[in-house]
């Protein structure tokens, strides 16, 4: 075989190759591309004002979805009140105080252990302590508290690369002008890394907000007639009012469970797109 | 603790300060004044509990929680009694039979719904607890045996549907039908439908059967999970309260034995004994209910609120 | 004022050290929790009960080996898909497509890992059973195959975001130095990137399956929740039970304290190890491949 037609036979293979990969590729994308197609569309014709600011009413087969927004709204305030004040304190622990010794090396065991474990896990740990254990009963709070330990992982570690993304020069420069460790990272560091800590909390809150298995023991409610009024309330949240309007009520317009379906789609994309947009538009005004 | 608020003082001022300077900060600070406001209004306000015993406060939470078969109907009751006595507020849960005595049982729930009577075991928990269920029968059921509607089998006796569901008969030829596997489909074992079921359809009502649901049953989390599956797949077969049947099912005619009549499940042939799988749906409390809950039960049975009964399927438990 | 600053300096930093143990805290309180109340289990039920092949919870039948056989098919169909569409979109989008089509294409995937379990269970009930039920002429489209391919759906973004920052974070140098020796940009991938790359790719891996076996609502709603044990891959056409839908469906209608709520918090417990197994095997790979890596690239 001469040189020719083996470096043709290789060019062969790797066309098809790079082919087989694009297909495969492309049969990943579409179908993500197809079901926010088919949500929208089946979706759009049910939001209005109405289904936004209403209260269910029909046994839920019509109105709107007002009490679950706002209890998602509420979870992911509450998630961020617990999750973003300790985990940004871990991140900032780990980037500039920790050493590289075997506890710090445990504490990341710890936080790759916590991001692995199953949501439901997690629902279970909440029943056990929150709920019962400590008599919070199912509320708002014992939800948020849930969620937020699920959360602390991906907060953490977006924020601690964030940080460590801060280039050591501007600490260096800072400390030999005689600002202390923590005037550093308060003025320098901590300004600098704002948007990918941004980014992080924001996903890391996106999650928390599309989670249903949390929740189902800690927090969430069939049907609330008021909207909450404390953190010791139960409340409705979109997870699980898709998850009970698909399953358990008979005879539920498609269009409501799909406008639903829509509405925290909304919420969920919104906060990945705010997100994105923080980060790309970090990148580019980044100071280094 | 100046030191403290110091620390406080200095970050909010930080914060301002950076606010007017940086952009991004002042988007962070922005998206977190709801919260602030969430934590001002919270940090303000006590806990609210479910009402108990005593004197009628100015305004009531009932906490109503249990079988998925019910929850649609405390579902109507609660939005038509909070339309005429807007001072209640009713929450309704789902989550099965078994989860609503569970709530009891620990005393996180005024009413629970049920469509199975409380176990001798559960009374006696609830009582090593310091309650005591107080049981009342708030409607009528009949559990309907559904099949997709190209299904040729109209009939079948309950020693059938005993057989079926414990695997005995596994292909719909052998009861009159074409030549297709069965596919089983049951509510969880959560659910008091599926409870009754056992005890009345495969154990035929023997308290002593050991019979079980064959492995491969598919045990849906709910009715409508049910309901979606017998609407699309000829092969299936499903049992679900009559509140549930939809037009785009069919239901199939049960007697009690190979030679008797075969009934249609109706608020007729529940009310006149006719229709073999027919069952009271309960509520219980803990203990006698008084004040609110107590209004409220009352309601439930009187006949204002019955007739919403019959508009959700079920058969009212006062004849007109 | 300059003791009031130190003292303040003093404070914050014991506050950042607390929230940087308290990682460590929290994976303690769960695994004690879930010891506490999972471990009654073993005085409570024989050991035979336990690893018998029958779950029936509400008559004391409570054999989890169908529960843990469902979660392990659903999961080896979950990563049968996830792996090769992950790893090759990974390759695709880091060595292949351009830059205007990569730019593209990341944040779509990553939109797919964005959403909500319960949004495709819903979809799946019903769009995929039914057509499943029709196309491959089973009995019910409820199955774990169903389970499987959402799953993997959900873990393909896991993957393809870690695979391809591992591929990234090949130097450039090993790619040109295998073009300048006359290989393909094809054989390049596959026999430099991808090897130099292979622990960051096999963390991906690890990773994406630690999501799929611990996904609830999406199975909990599609693969028919039937305890079968499986017997071999065509149990793939068949329904399941996974640990976690179990769990889920379960967990509402058990009083504080009984068997049957022990035995739960002993599923949980049981996925808990799991999970802790697959992730801390999948760092100290990435641990030692790190540290291997220094010493050769010093």
């Amino acid at each position: 075989m001469n040189a020719s037609s083996k470096s043709s036979s290789r060019q062969i293979k790797q066309r098809l190759g790079f082919s087989l990969l694009a297909v495969m590729t492309l049969a990943t994308v579409i179908p993500i591309i197809a079901v926010i197609i088919y949500i929208i569309v089946l979706g759009s014709p049910a939001i209005s004002w109405e289904f936004i600011s209403g209260f269910p009413s029909d046994g839920m087969r019509s109105g709107g979805i007002w009490p679950a927004i706002v209890g998602t709204f509420y979870l992911t305030l509450g998630t961020a009140v617990f999750a973003v004040p300790l985990g940004i304190g871990a991140a900032i622990y780990l980037s500039e105080y920790a050493q590289n010794n075997r506890w710090t090396q445990l504490i990341r065991i710890a936080i790759i252990n916590l991001a692995g474990i199953p949501s439901v896990v997690y629902g279970l740990f909440g029943l056990g302590l929150f709920v019962l254990f400590l008599e919070f009963g199912t509320s708002i709070l014992a939800g948020s508290l849930t969620l937020s330990i699920m959360t602390l992982p991906v907060i953490i570690s977006t924020t601690e690369e964030a940080l460590r993304a801060v280039p050591q020069s501007f600490r260096t420069v800072s400390i030999s002008v005689g600002a202390t460790q923590w005037q550093t990272i308060r003025r320098i560091v901590l300004p600098q890394a704002l948007p990918g800590m941004l980014t992080g909390v924001i996903l890391g809150l996106e999650r928390a907000a599309g989670e249903t298995a949390p929740i189902l023991f800690t927090v969430a409610a069939f049907f609330l007639p008021r909207l909450p009024g404390s953190p010791m309330d139960a409340t409705m949240a979109l997870p699980y009012h898709l998850f009970v309007i698909s399953t358990q009520v008979p005879g539920m317009p498609v269009k409501i469970q799909y406008g639903t379906a829509l509405v925290l789609l909304i919420f969920i994309l919104g906060m990945n797109f705010i997100a994105n947009s923080i980060r790309s538009r970090a990148r580019a005004k980044r100071q280094w | 603790m100046t030191a403290l608020k110091q620390i406080l003082r200095e970050t909010a001022l930080a914060t301002v300060f950076y606010s007017i300077y940086n952009p991004v900060l002042m988007k962070l600070i922005r998206s977190f004044i709801p919260l602030l406001i969430f934590i001002a209004i919270t940090g303000c306000s006590t806990p609210t509990g479910a009402s108990d015993d005593g004197p009628l406060p100015t305004t009531n939470t009932i906490e109503n929680k249990g079988s998925d078969t019910i929850v649609n109907l405390a579902l109507a009751w609660a939005e038509q009694y909070q339309k005429l006595h807007p001072e209640v507020r009713i929450s309704v849960t789902g989550g099965g039979s078994g989860t609503g005595m569970a709530a009891l049982i620990n005393g996180t729930v005024d009413i629970a719904n049920a469509s199975r009577q409380i176990k001798a075991k559960e009374i006696e928990s609830a009582q090593a607890n310091g309650g005591d269920p107080v049981e009342f029968i708030i409607a009528r059921d009949a559990i309907a045996i559904i099949v997709n509607l190209e299904n040729p089998v109209n009939e079948l006796t309950l020693r059938q549907l005993s057989d079926i569901y414990s695997g005995k008969i596994t292909n719909w030829r052998e009861v009159g039908g074409e030549d297709r596997p069965i596919v089983r489909l049951s509510r969880e074992t959560n659910s008091g439908t599926h409870v009754y079921f056992l005890e009345t359809v495969l154990r035929l009502g023997d308290k002593e059967d050991k019979t079980l649901f064959s492995t491969n049953t598919l045990l849906l989390p709910s009715s409508e999970g049910i309901s979606v599956e017998i609407r699309q797949n000829p092969n299936a077969i499903g049992y679900d309260g009559l509140g549930y049947v939809t037009e785009d099912m069919k239901v199939v005619a049960v007697a009690r034995d190979a030679g008797g009549p075969y009934i249609y499940p109706s608020a007729e042939s529940v009310n006149n004994g006719a229709y073999p799988i027919a069952r009271d749906l309960y509520m219980y409390t803990n203990g006698q209910p008084t004040g609110a809950i107590a209004a409220y039960i009352e309601w439930i049975l009187s006949p204002e609120a019955q007739p919403i009964v019959t508009a959700l399927g079920f058969v009212p438990v006062l004849n007109p | 004022m300059e003791t009031t600053r130190n003292w303040r300096e003093i404070f914050i930093t014991q506050l950042i050290k607390a929230s940087g143990y308290s990682a460590i805290i929290f994976v303690a309180m769960i695994f004690y929790f879930l010891i506490r109340e999972g471990l009654p289990t073993l005085s409570e039920v024989s050991f035979s009960t336990l690893f018998s092949t029958r779950w029936y919870p509400i008559e004391a039948y409570y054999g989890i080996l169908p529960l843990i056989g469902g979660s392990i098919i659903i999961t080896i169909g979950a990563t049968l898909i996830a792996v090769p569409f992950g790893i090759g979109g990974a390759i695709y989008i880091a060595e292949i497509a351009p830059r205007w089509l990569r730019d593209m294409l990341k944040p779509l995937v990553e939109v797919l890992g964005g959403l909500p379990s319960v949004v495709l269970g819903f979809l799946g009930i019903l769009i995929l059973s039914p057509n499943l039920r029709i196309l491959l002429d089973l009995p019910t489209g409820l199955t774990a195959l169903a389970g499987s391919l959402l799953l993997g759906g959900i873990a393909i973004p896991t993957v393809v975001s870690v695979a391809e920052d591992a591929l990234d974070a090949v130097p450039k140098s090993y790619r040109d130095a295998a073009l300048a020796l006359g290989a393909t940009e094809w054989q390049t991938i596959w026999r430099v990137t991808l090897p130099a790359a292979r622990s960051g790719v096999l963390t991906a891996v690890m990773l994406g399956v630690g999501r799929a076996i611990g996904e609830t609502m999406t199975v909990m709603m599609v693969t028919g929740n039937a305890p079968m044990l499986p017997k071999g891959l065509s149990a793939l056409l068949a329904p399941a039970r996974t640990m976690t839908a179990t769990i889920a469906a379960e967990m509402g209608e058990v009083a504080n304290g009984s068997v049957h709520y022990h035995v739960l918090f002993f599923i949980g417990m049981v996925l808990f190890i799991i999970s802790l197994i697959v992730n801390v095997t999948a760092s100290a790979v990435v641990f030692k491949q790190r540290k291997r890596a220094e010493r050769i690239l010093s």
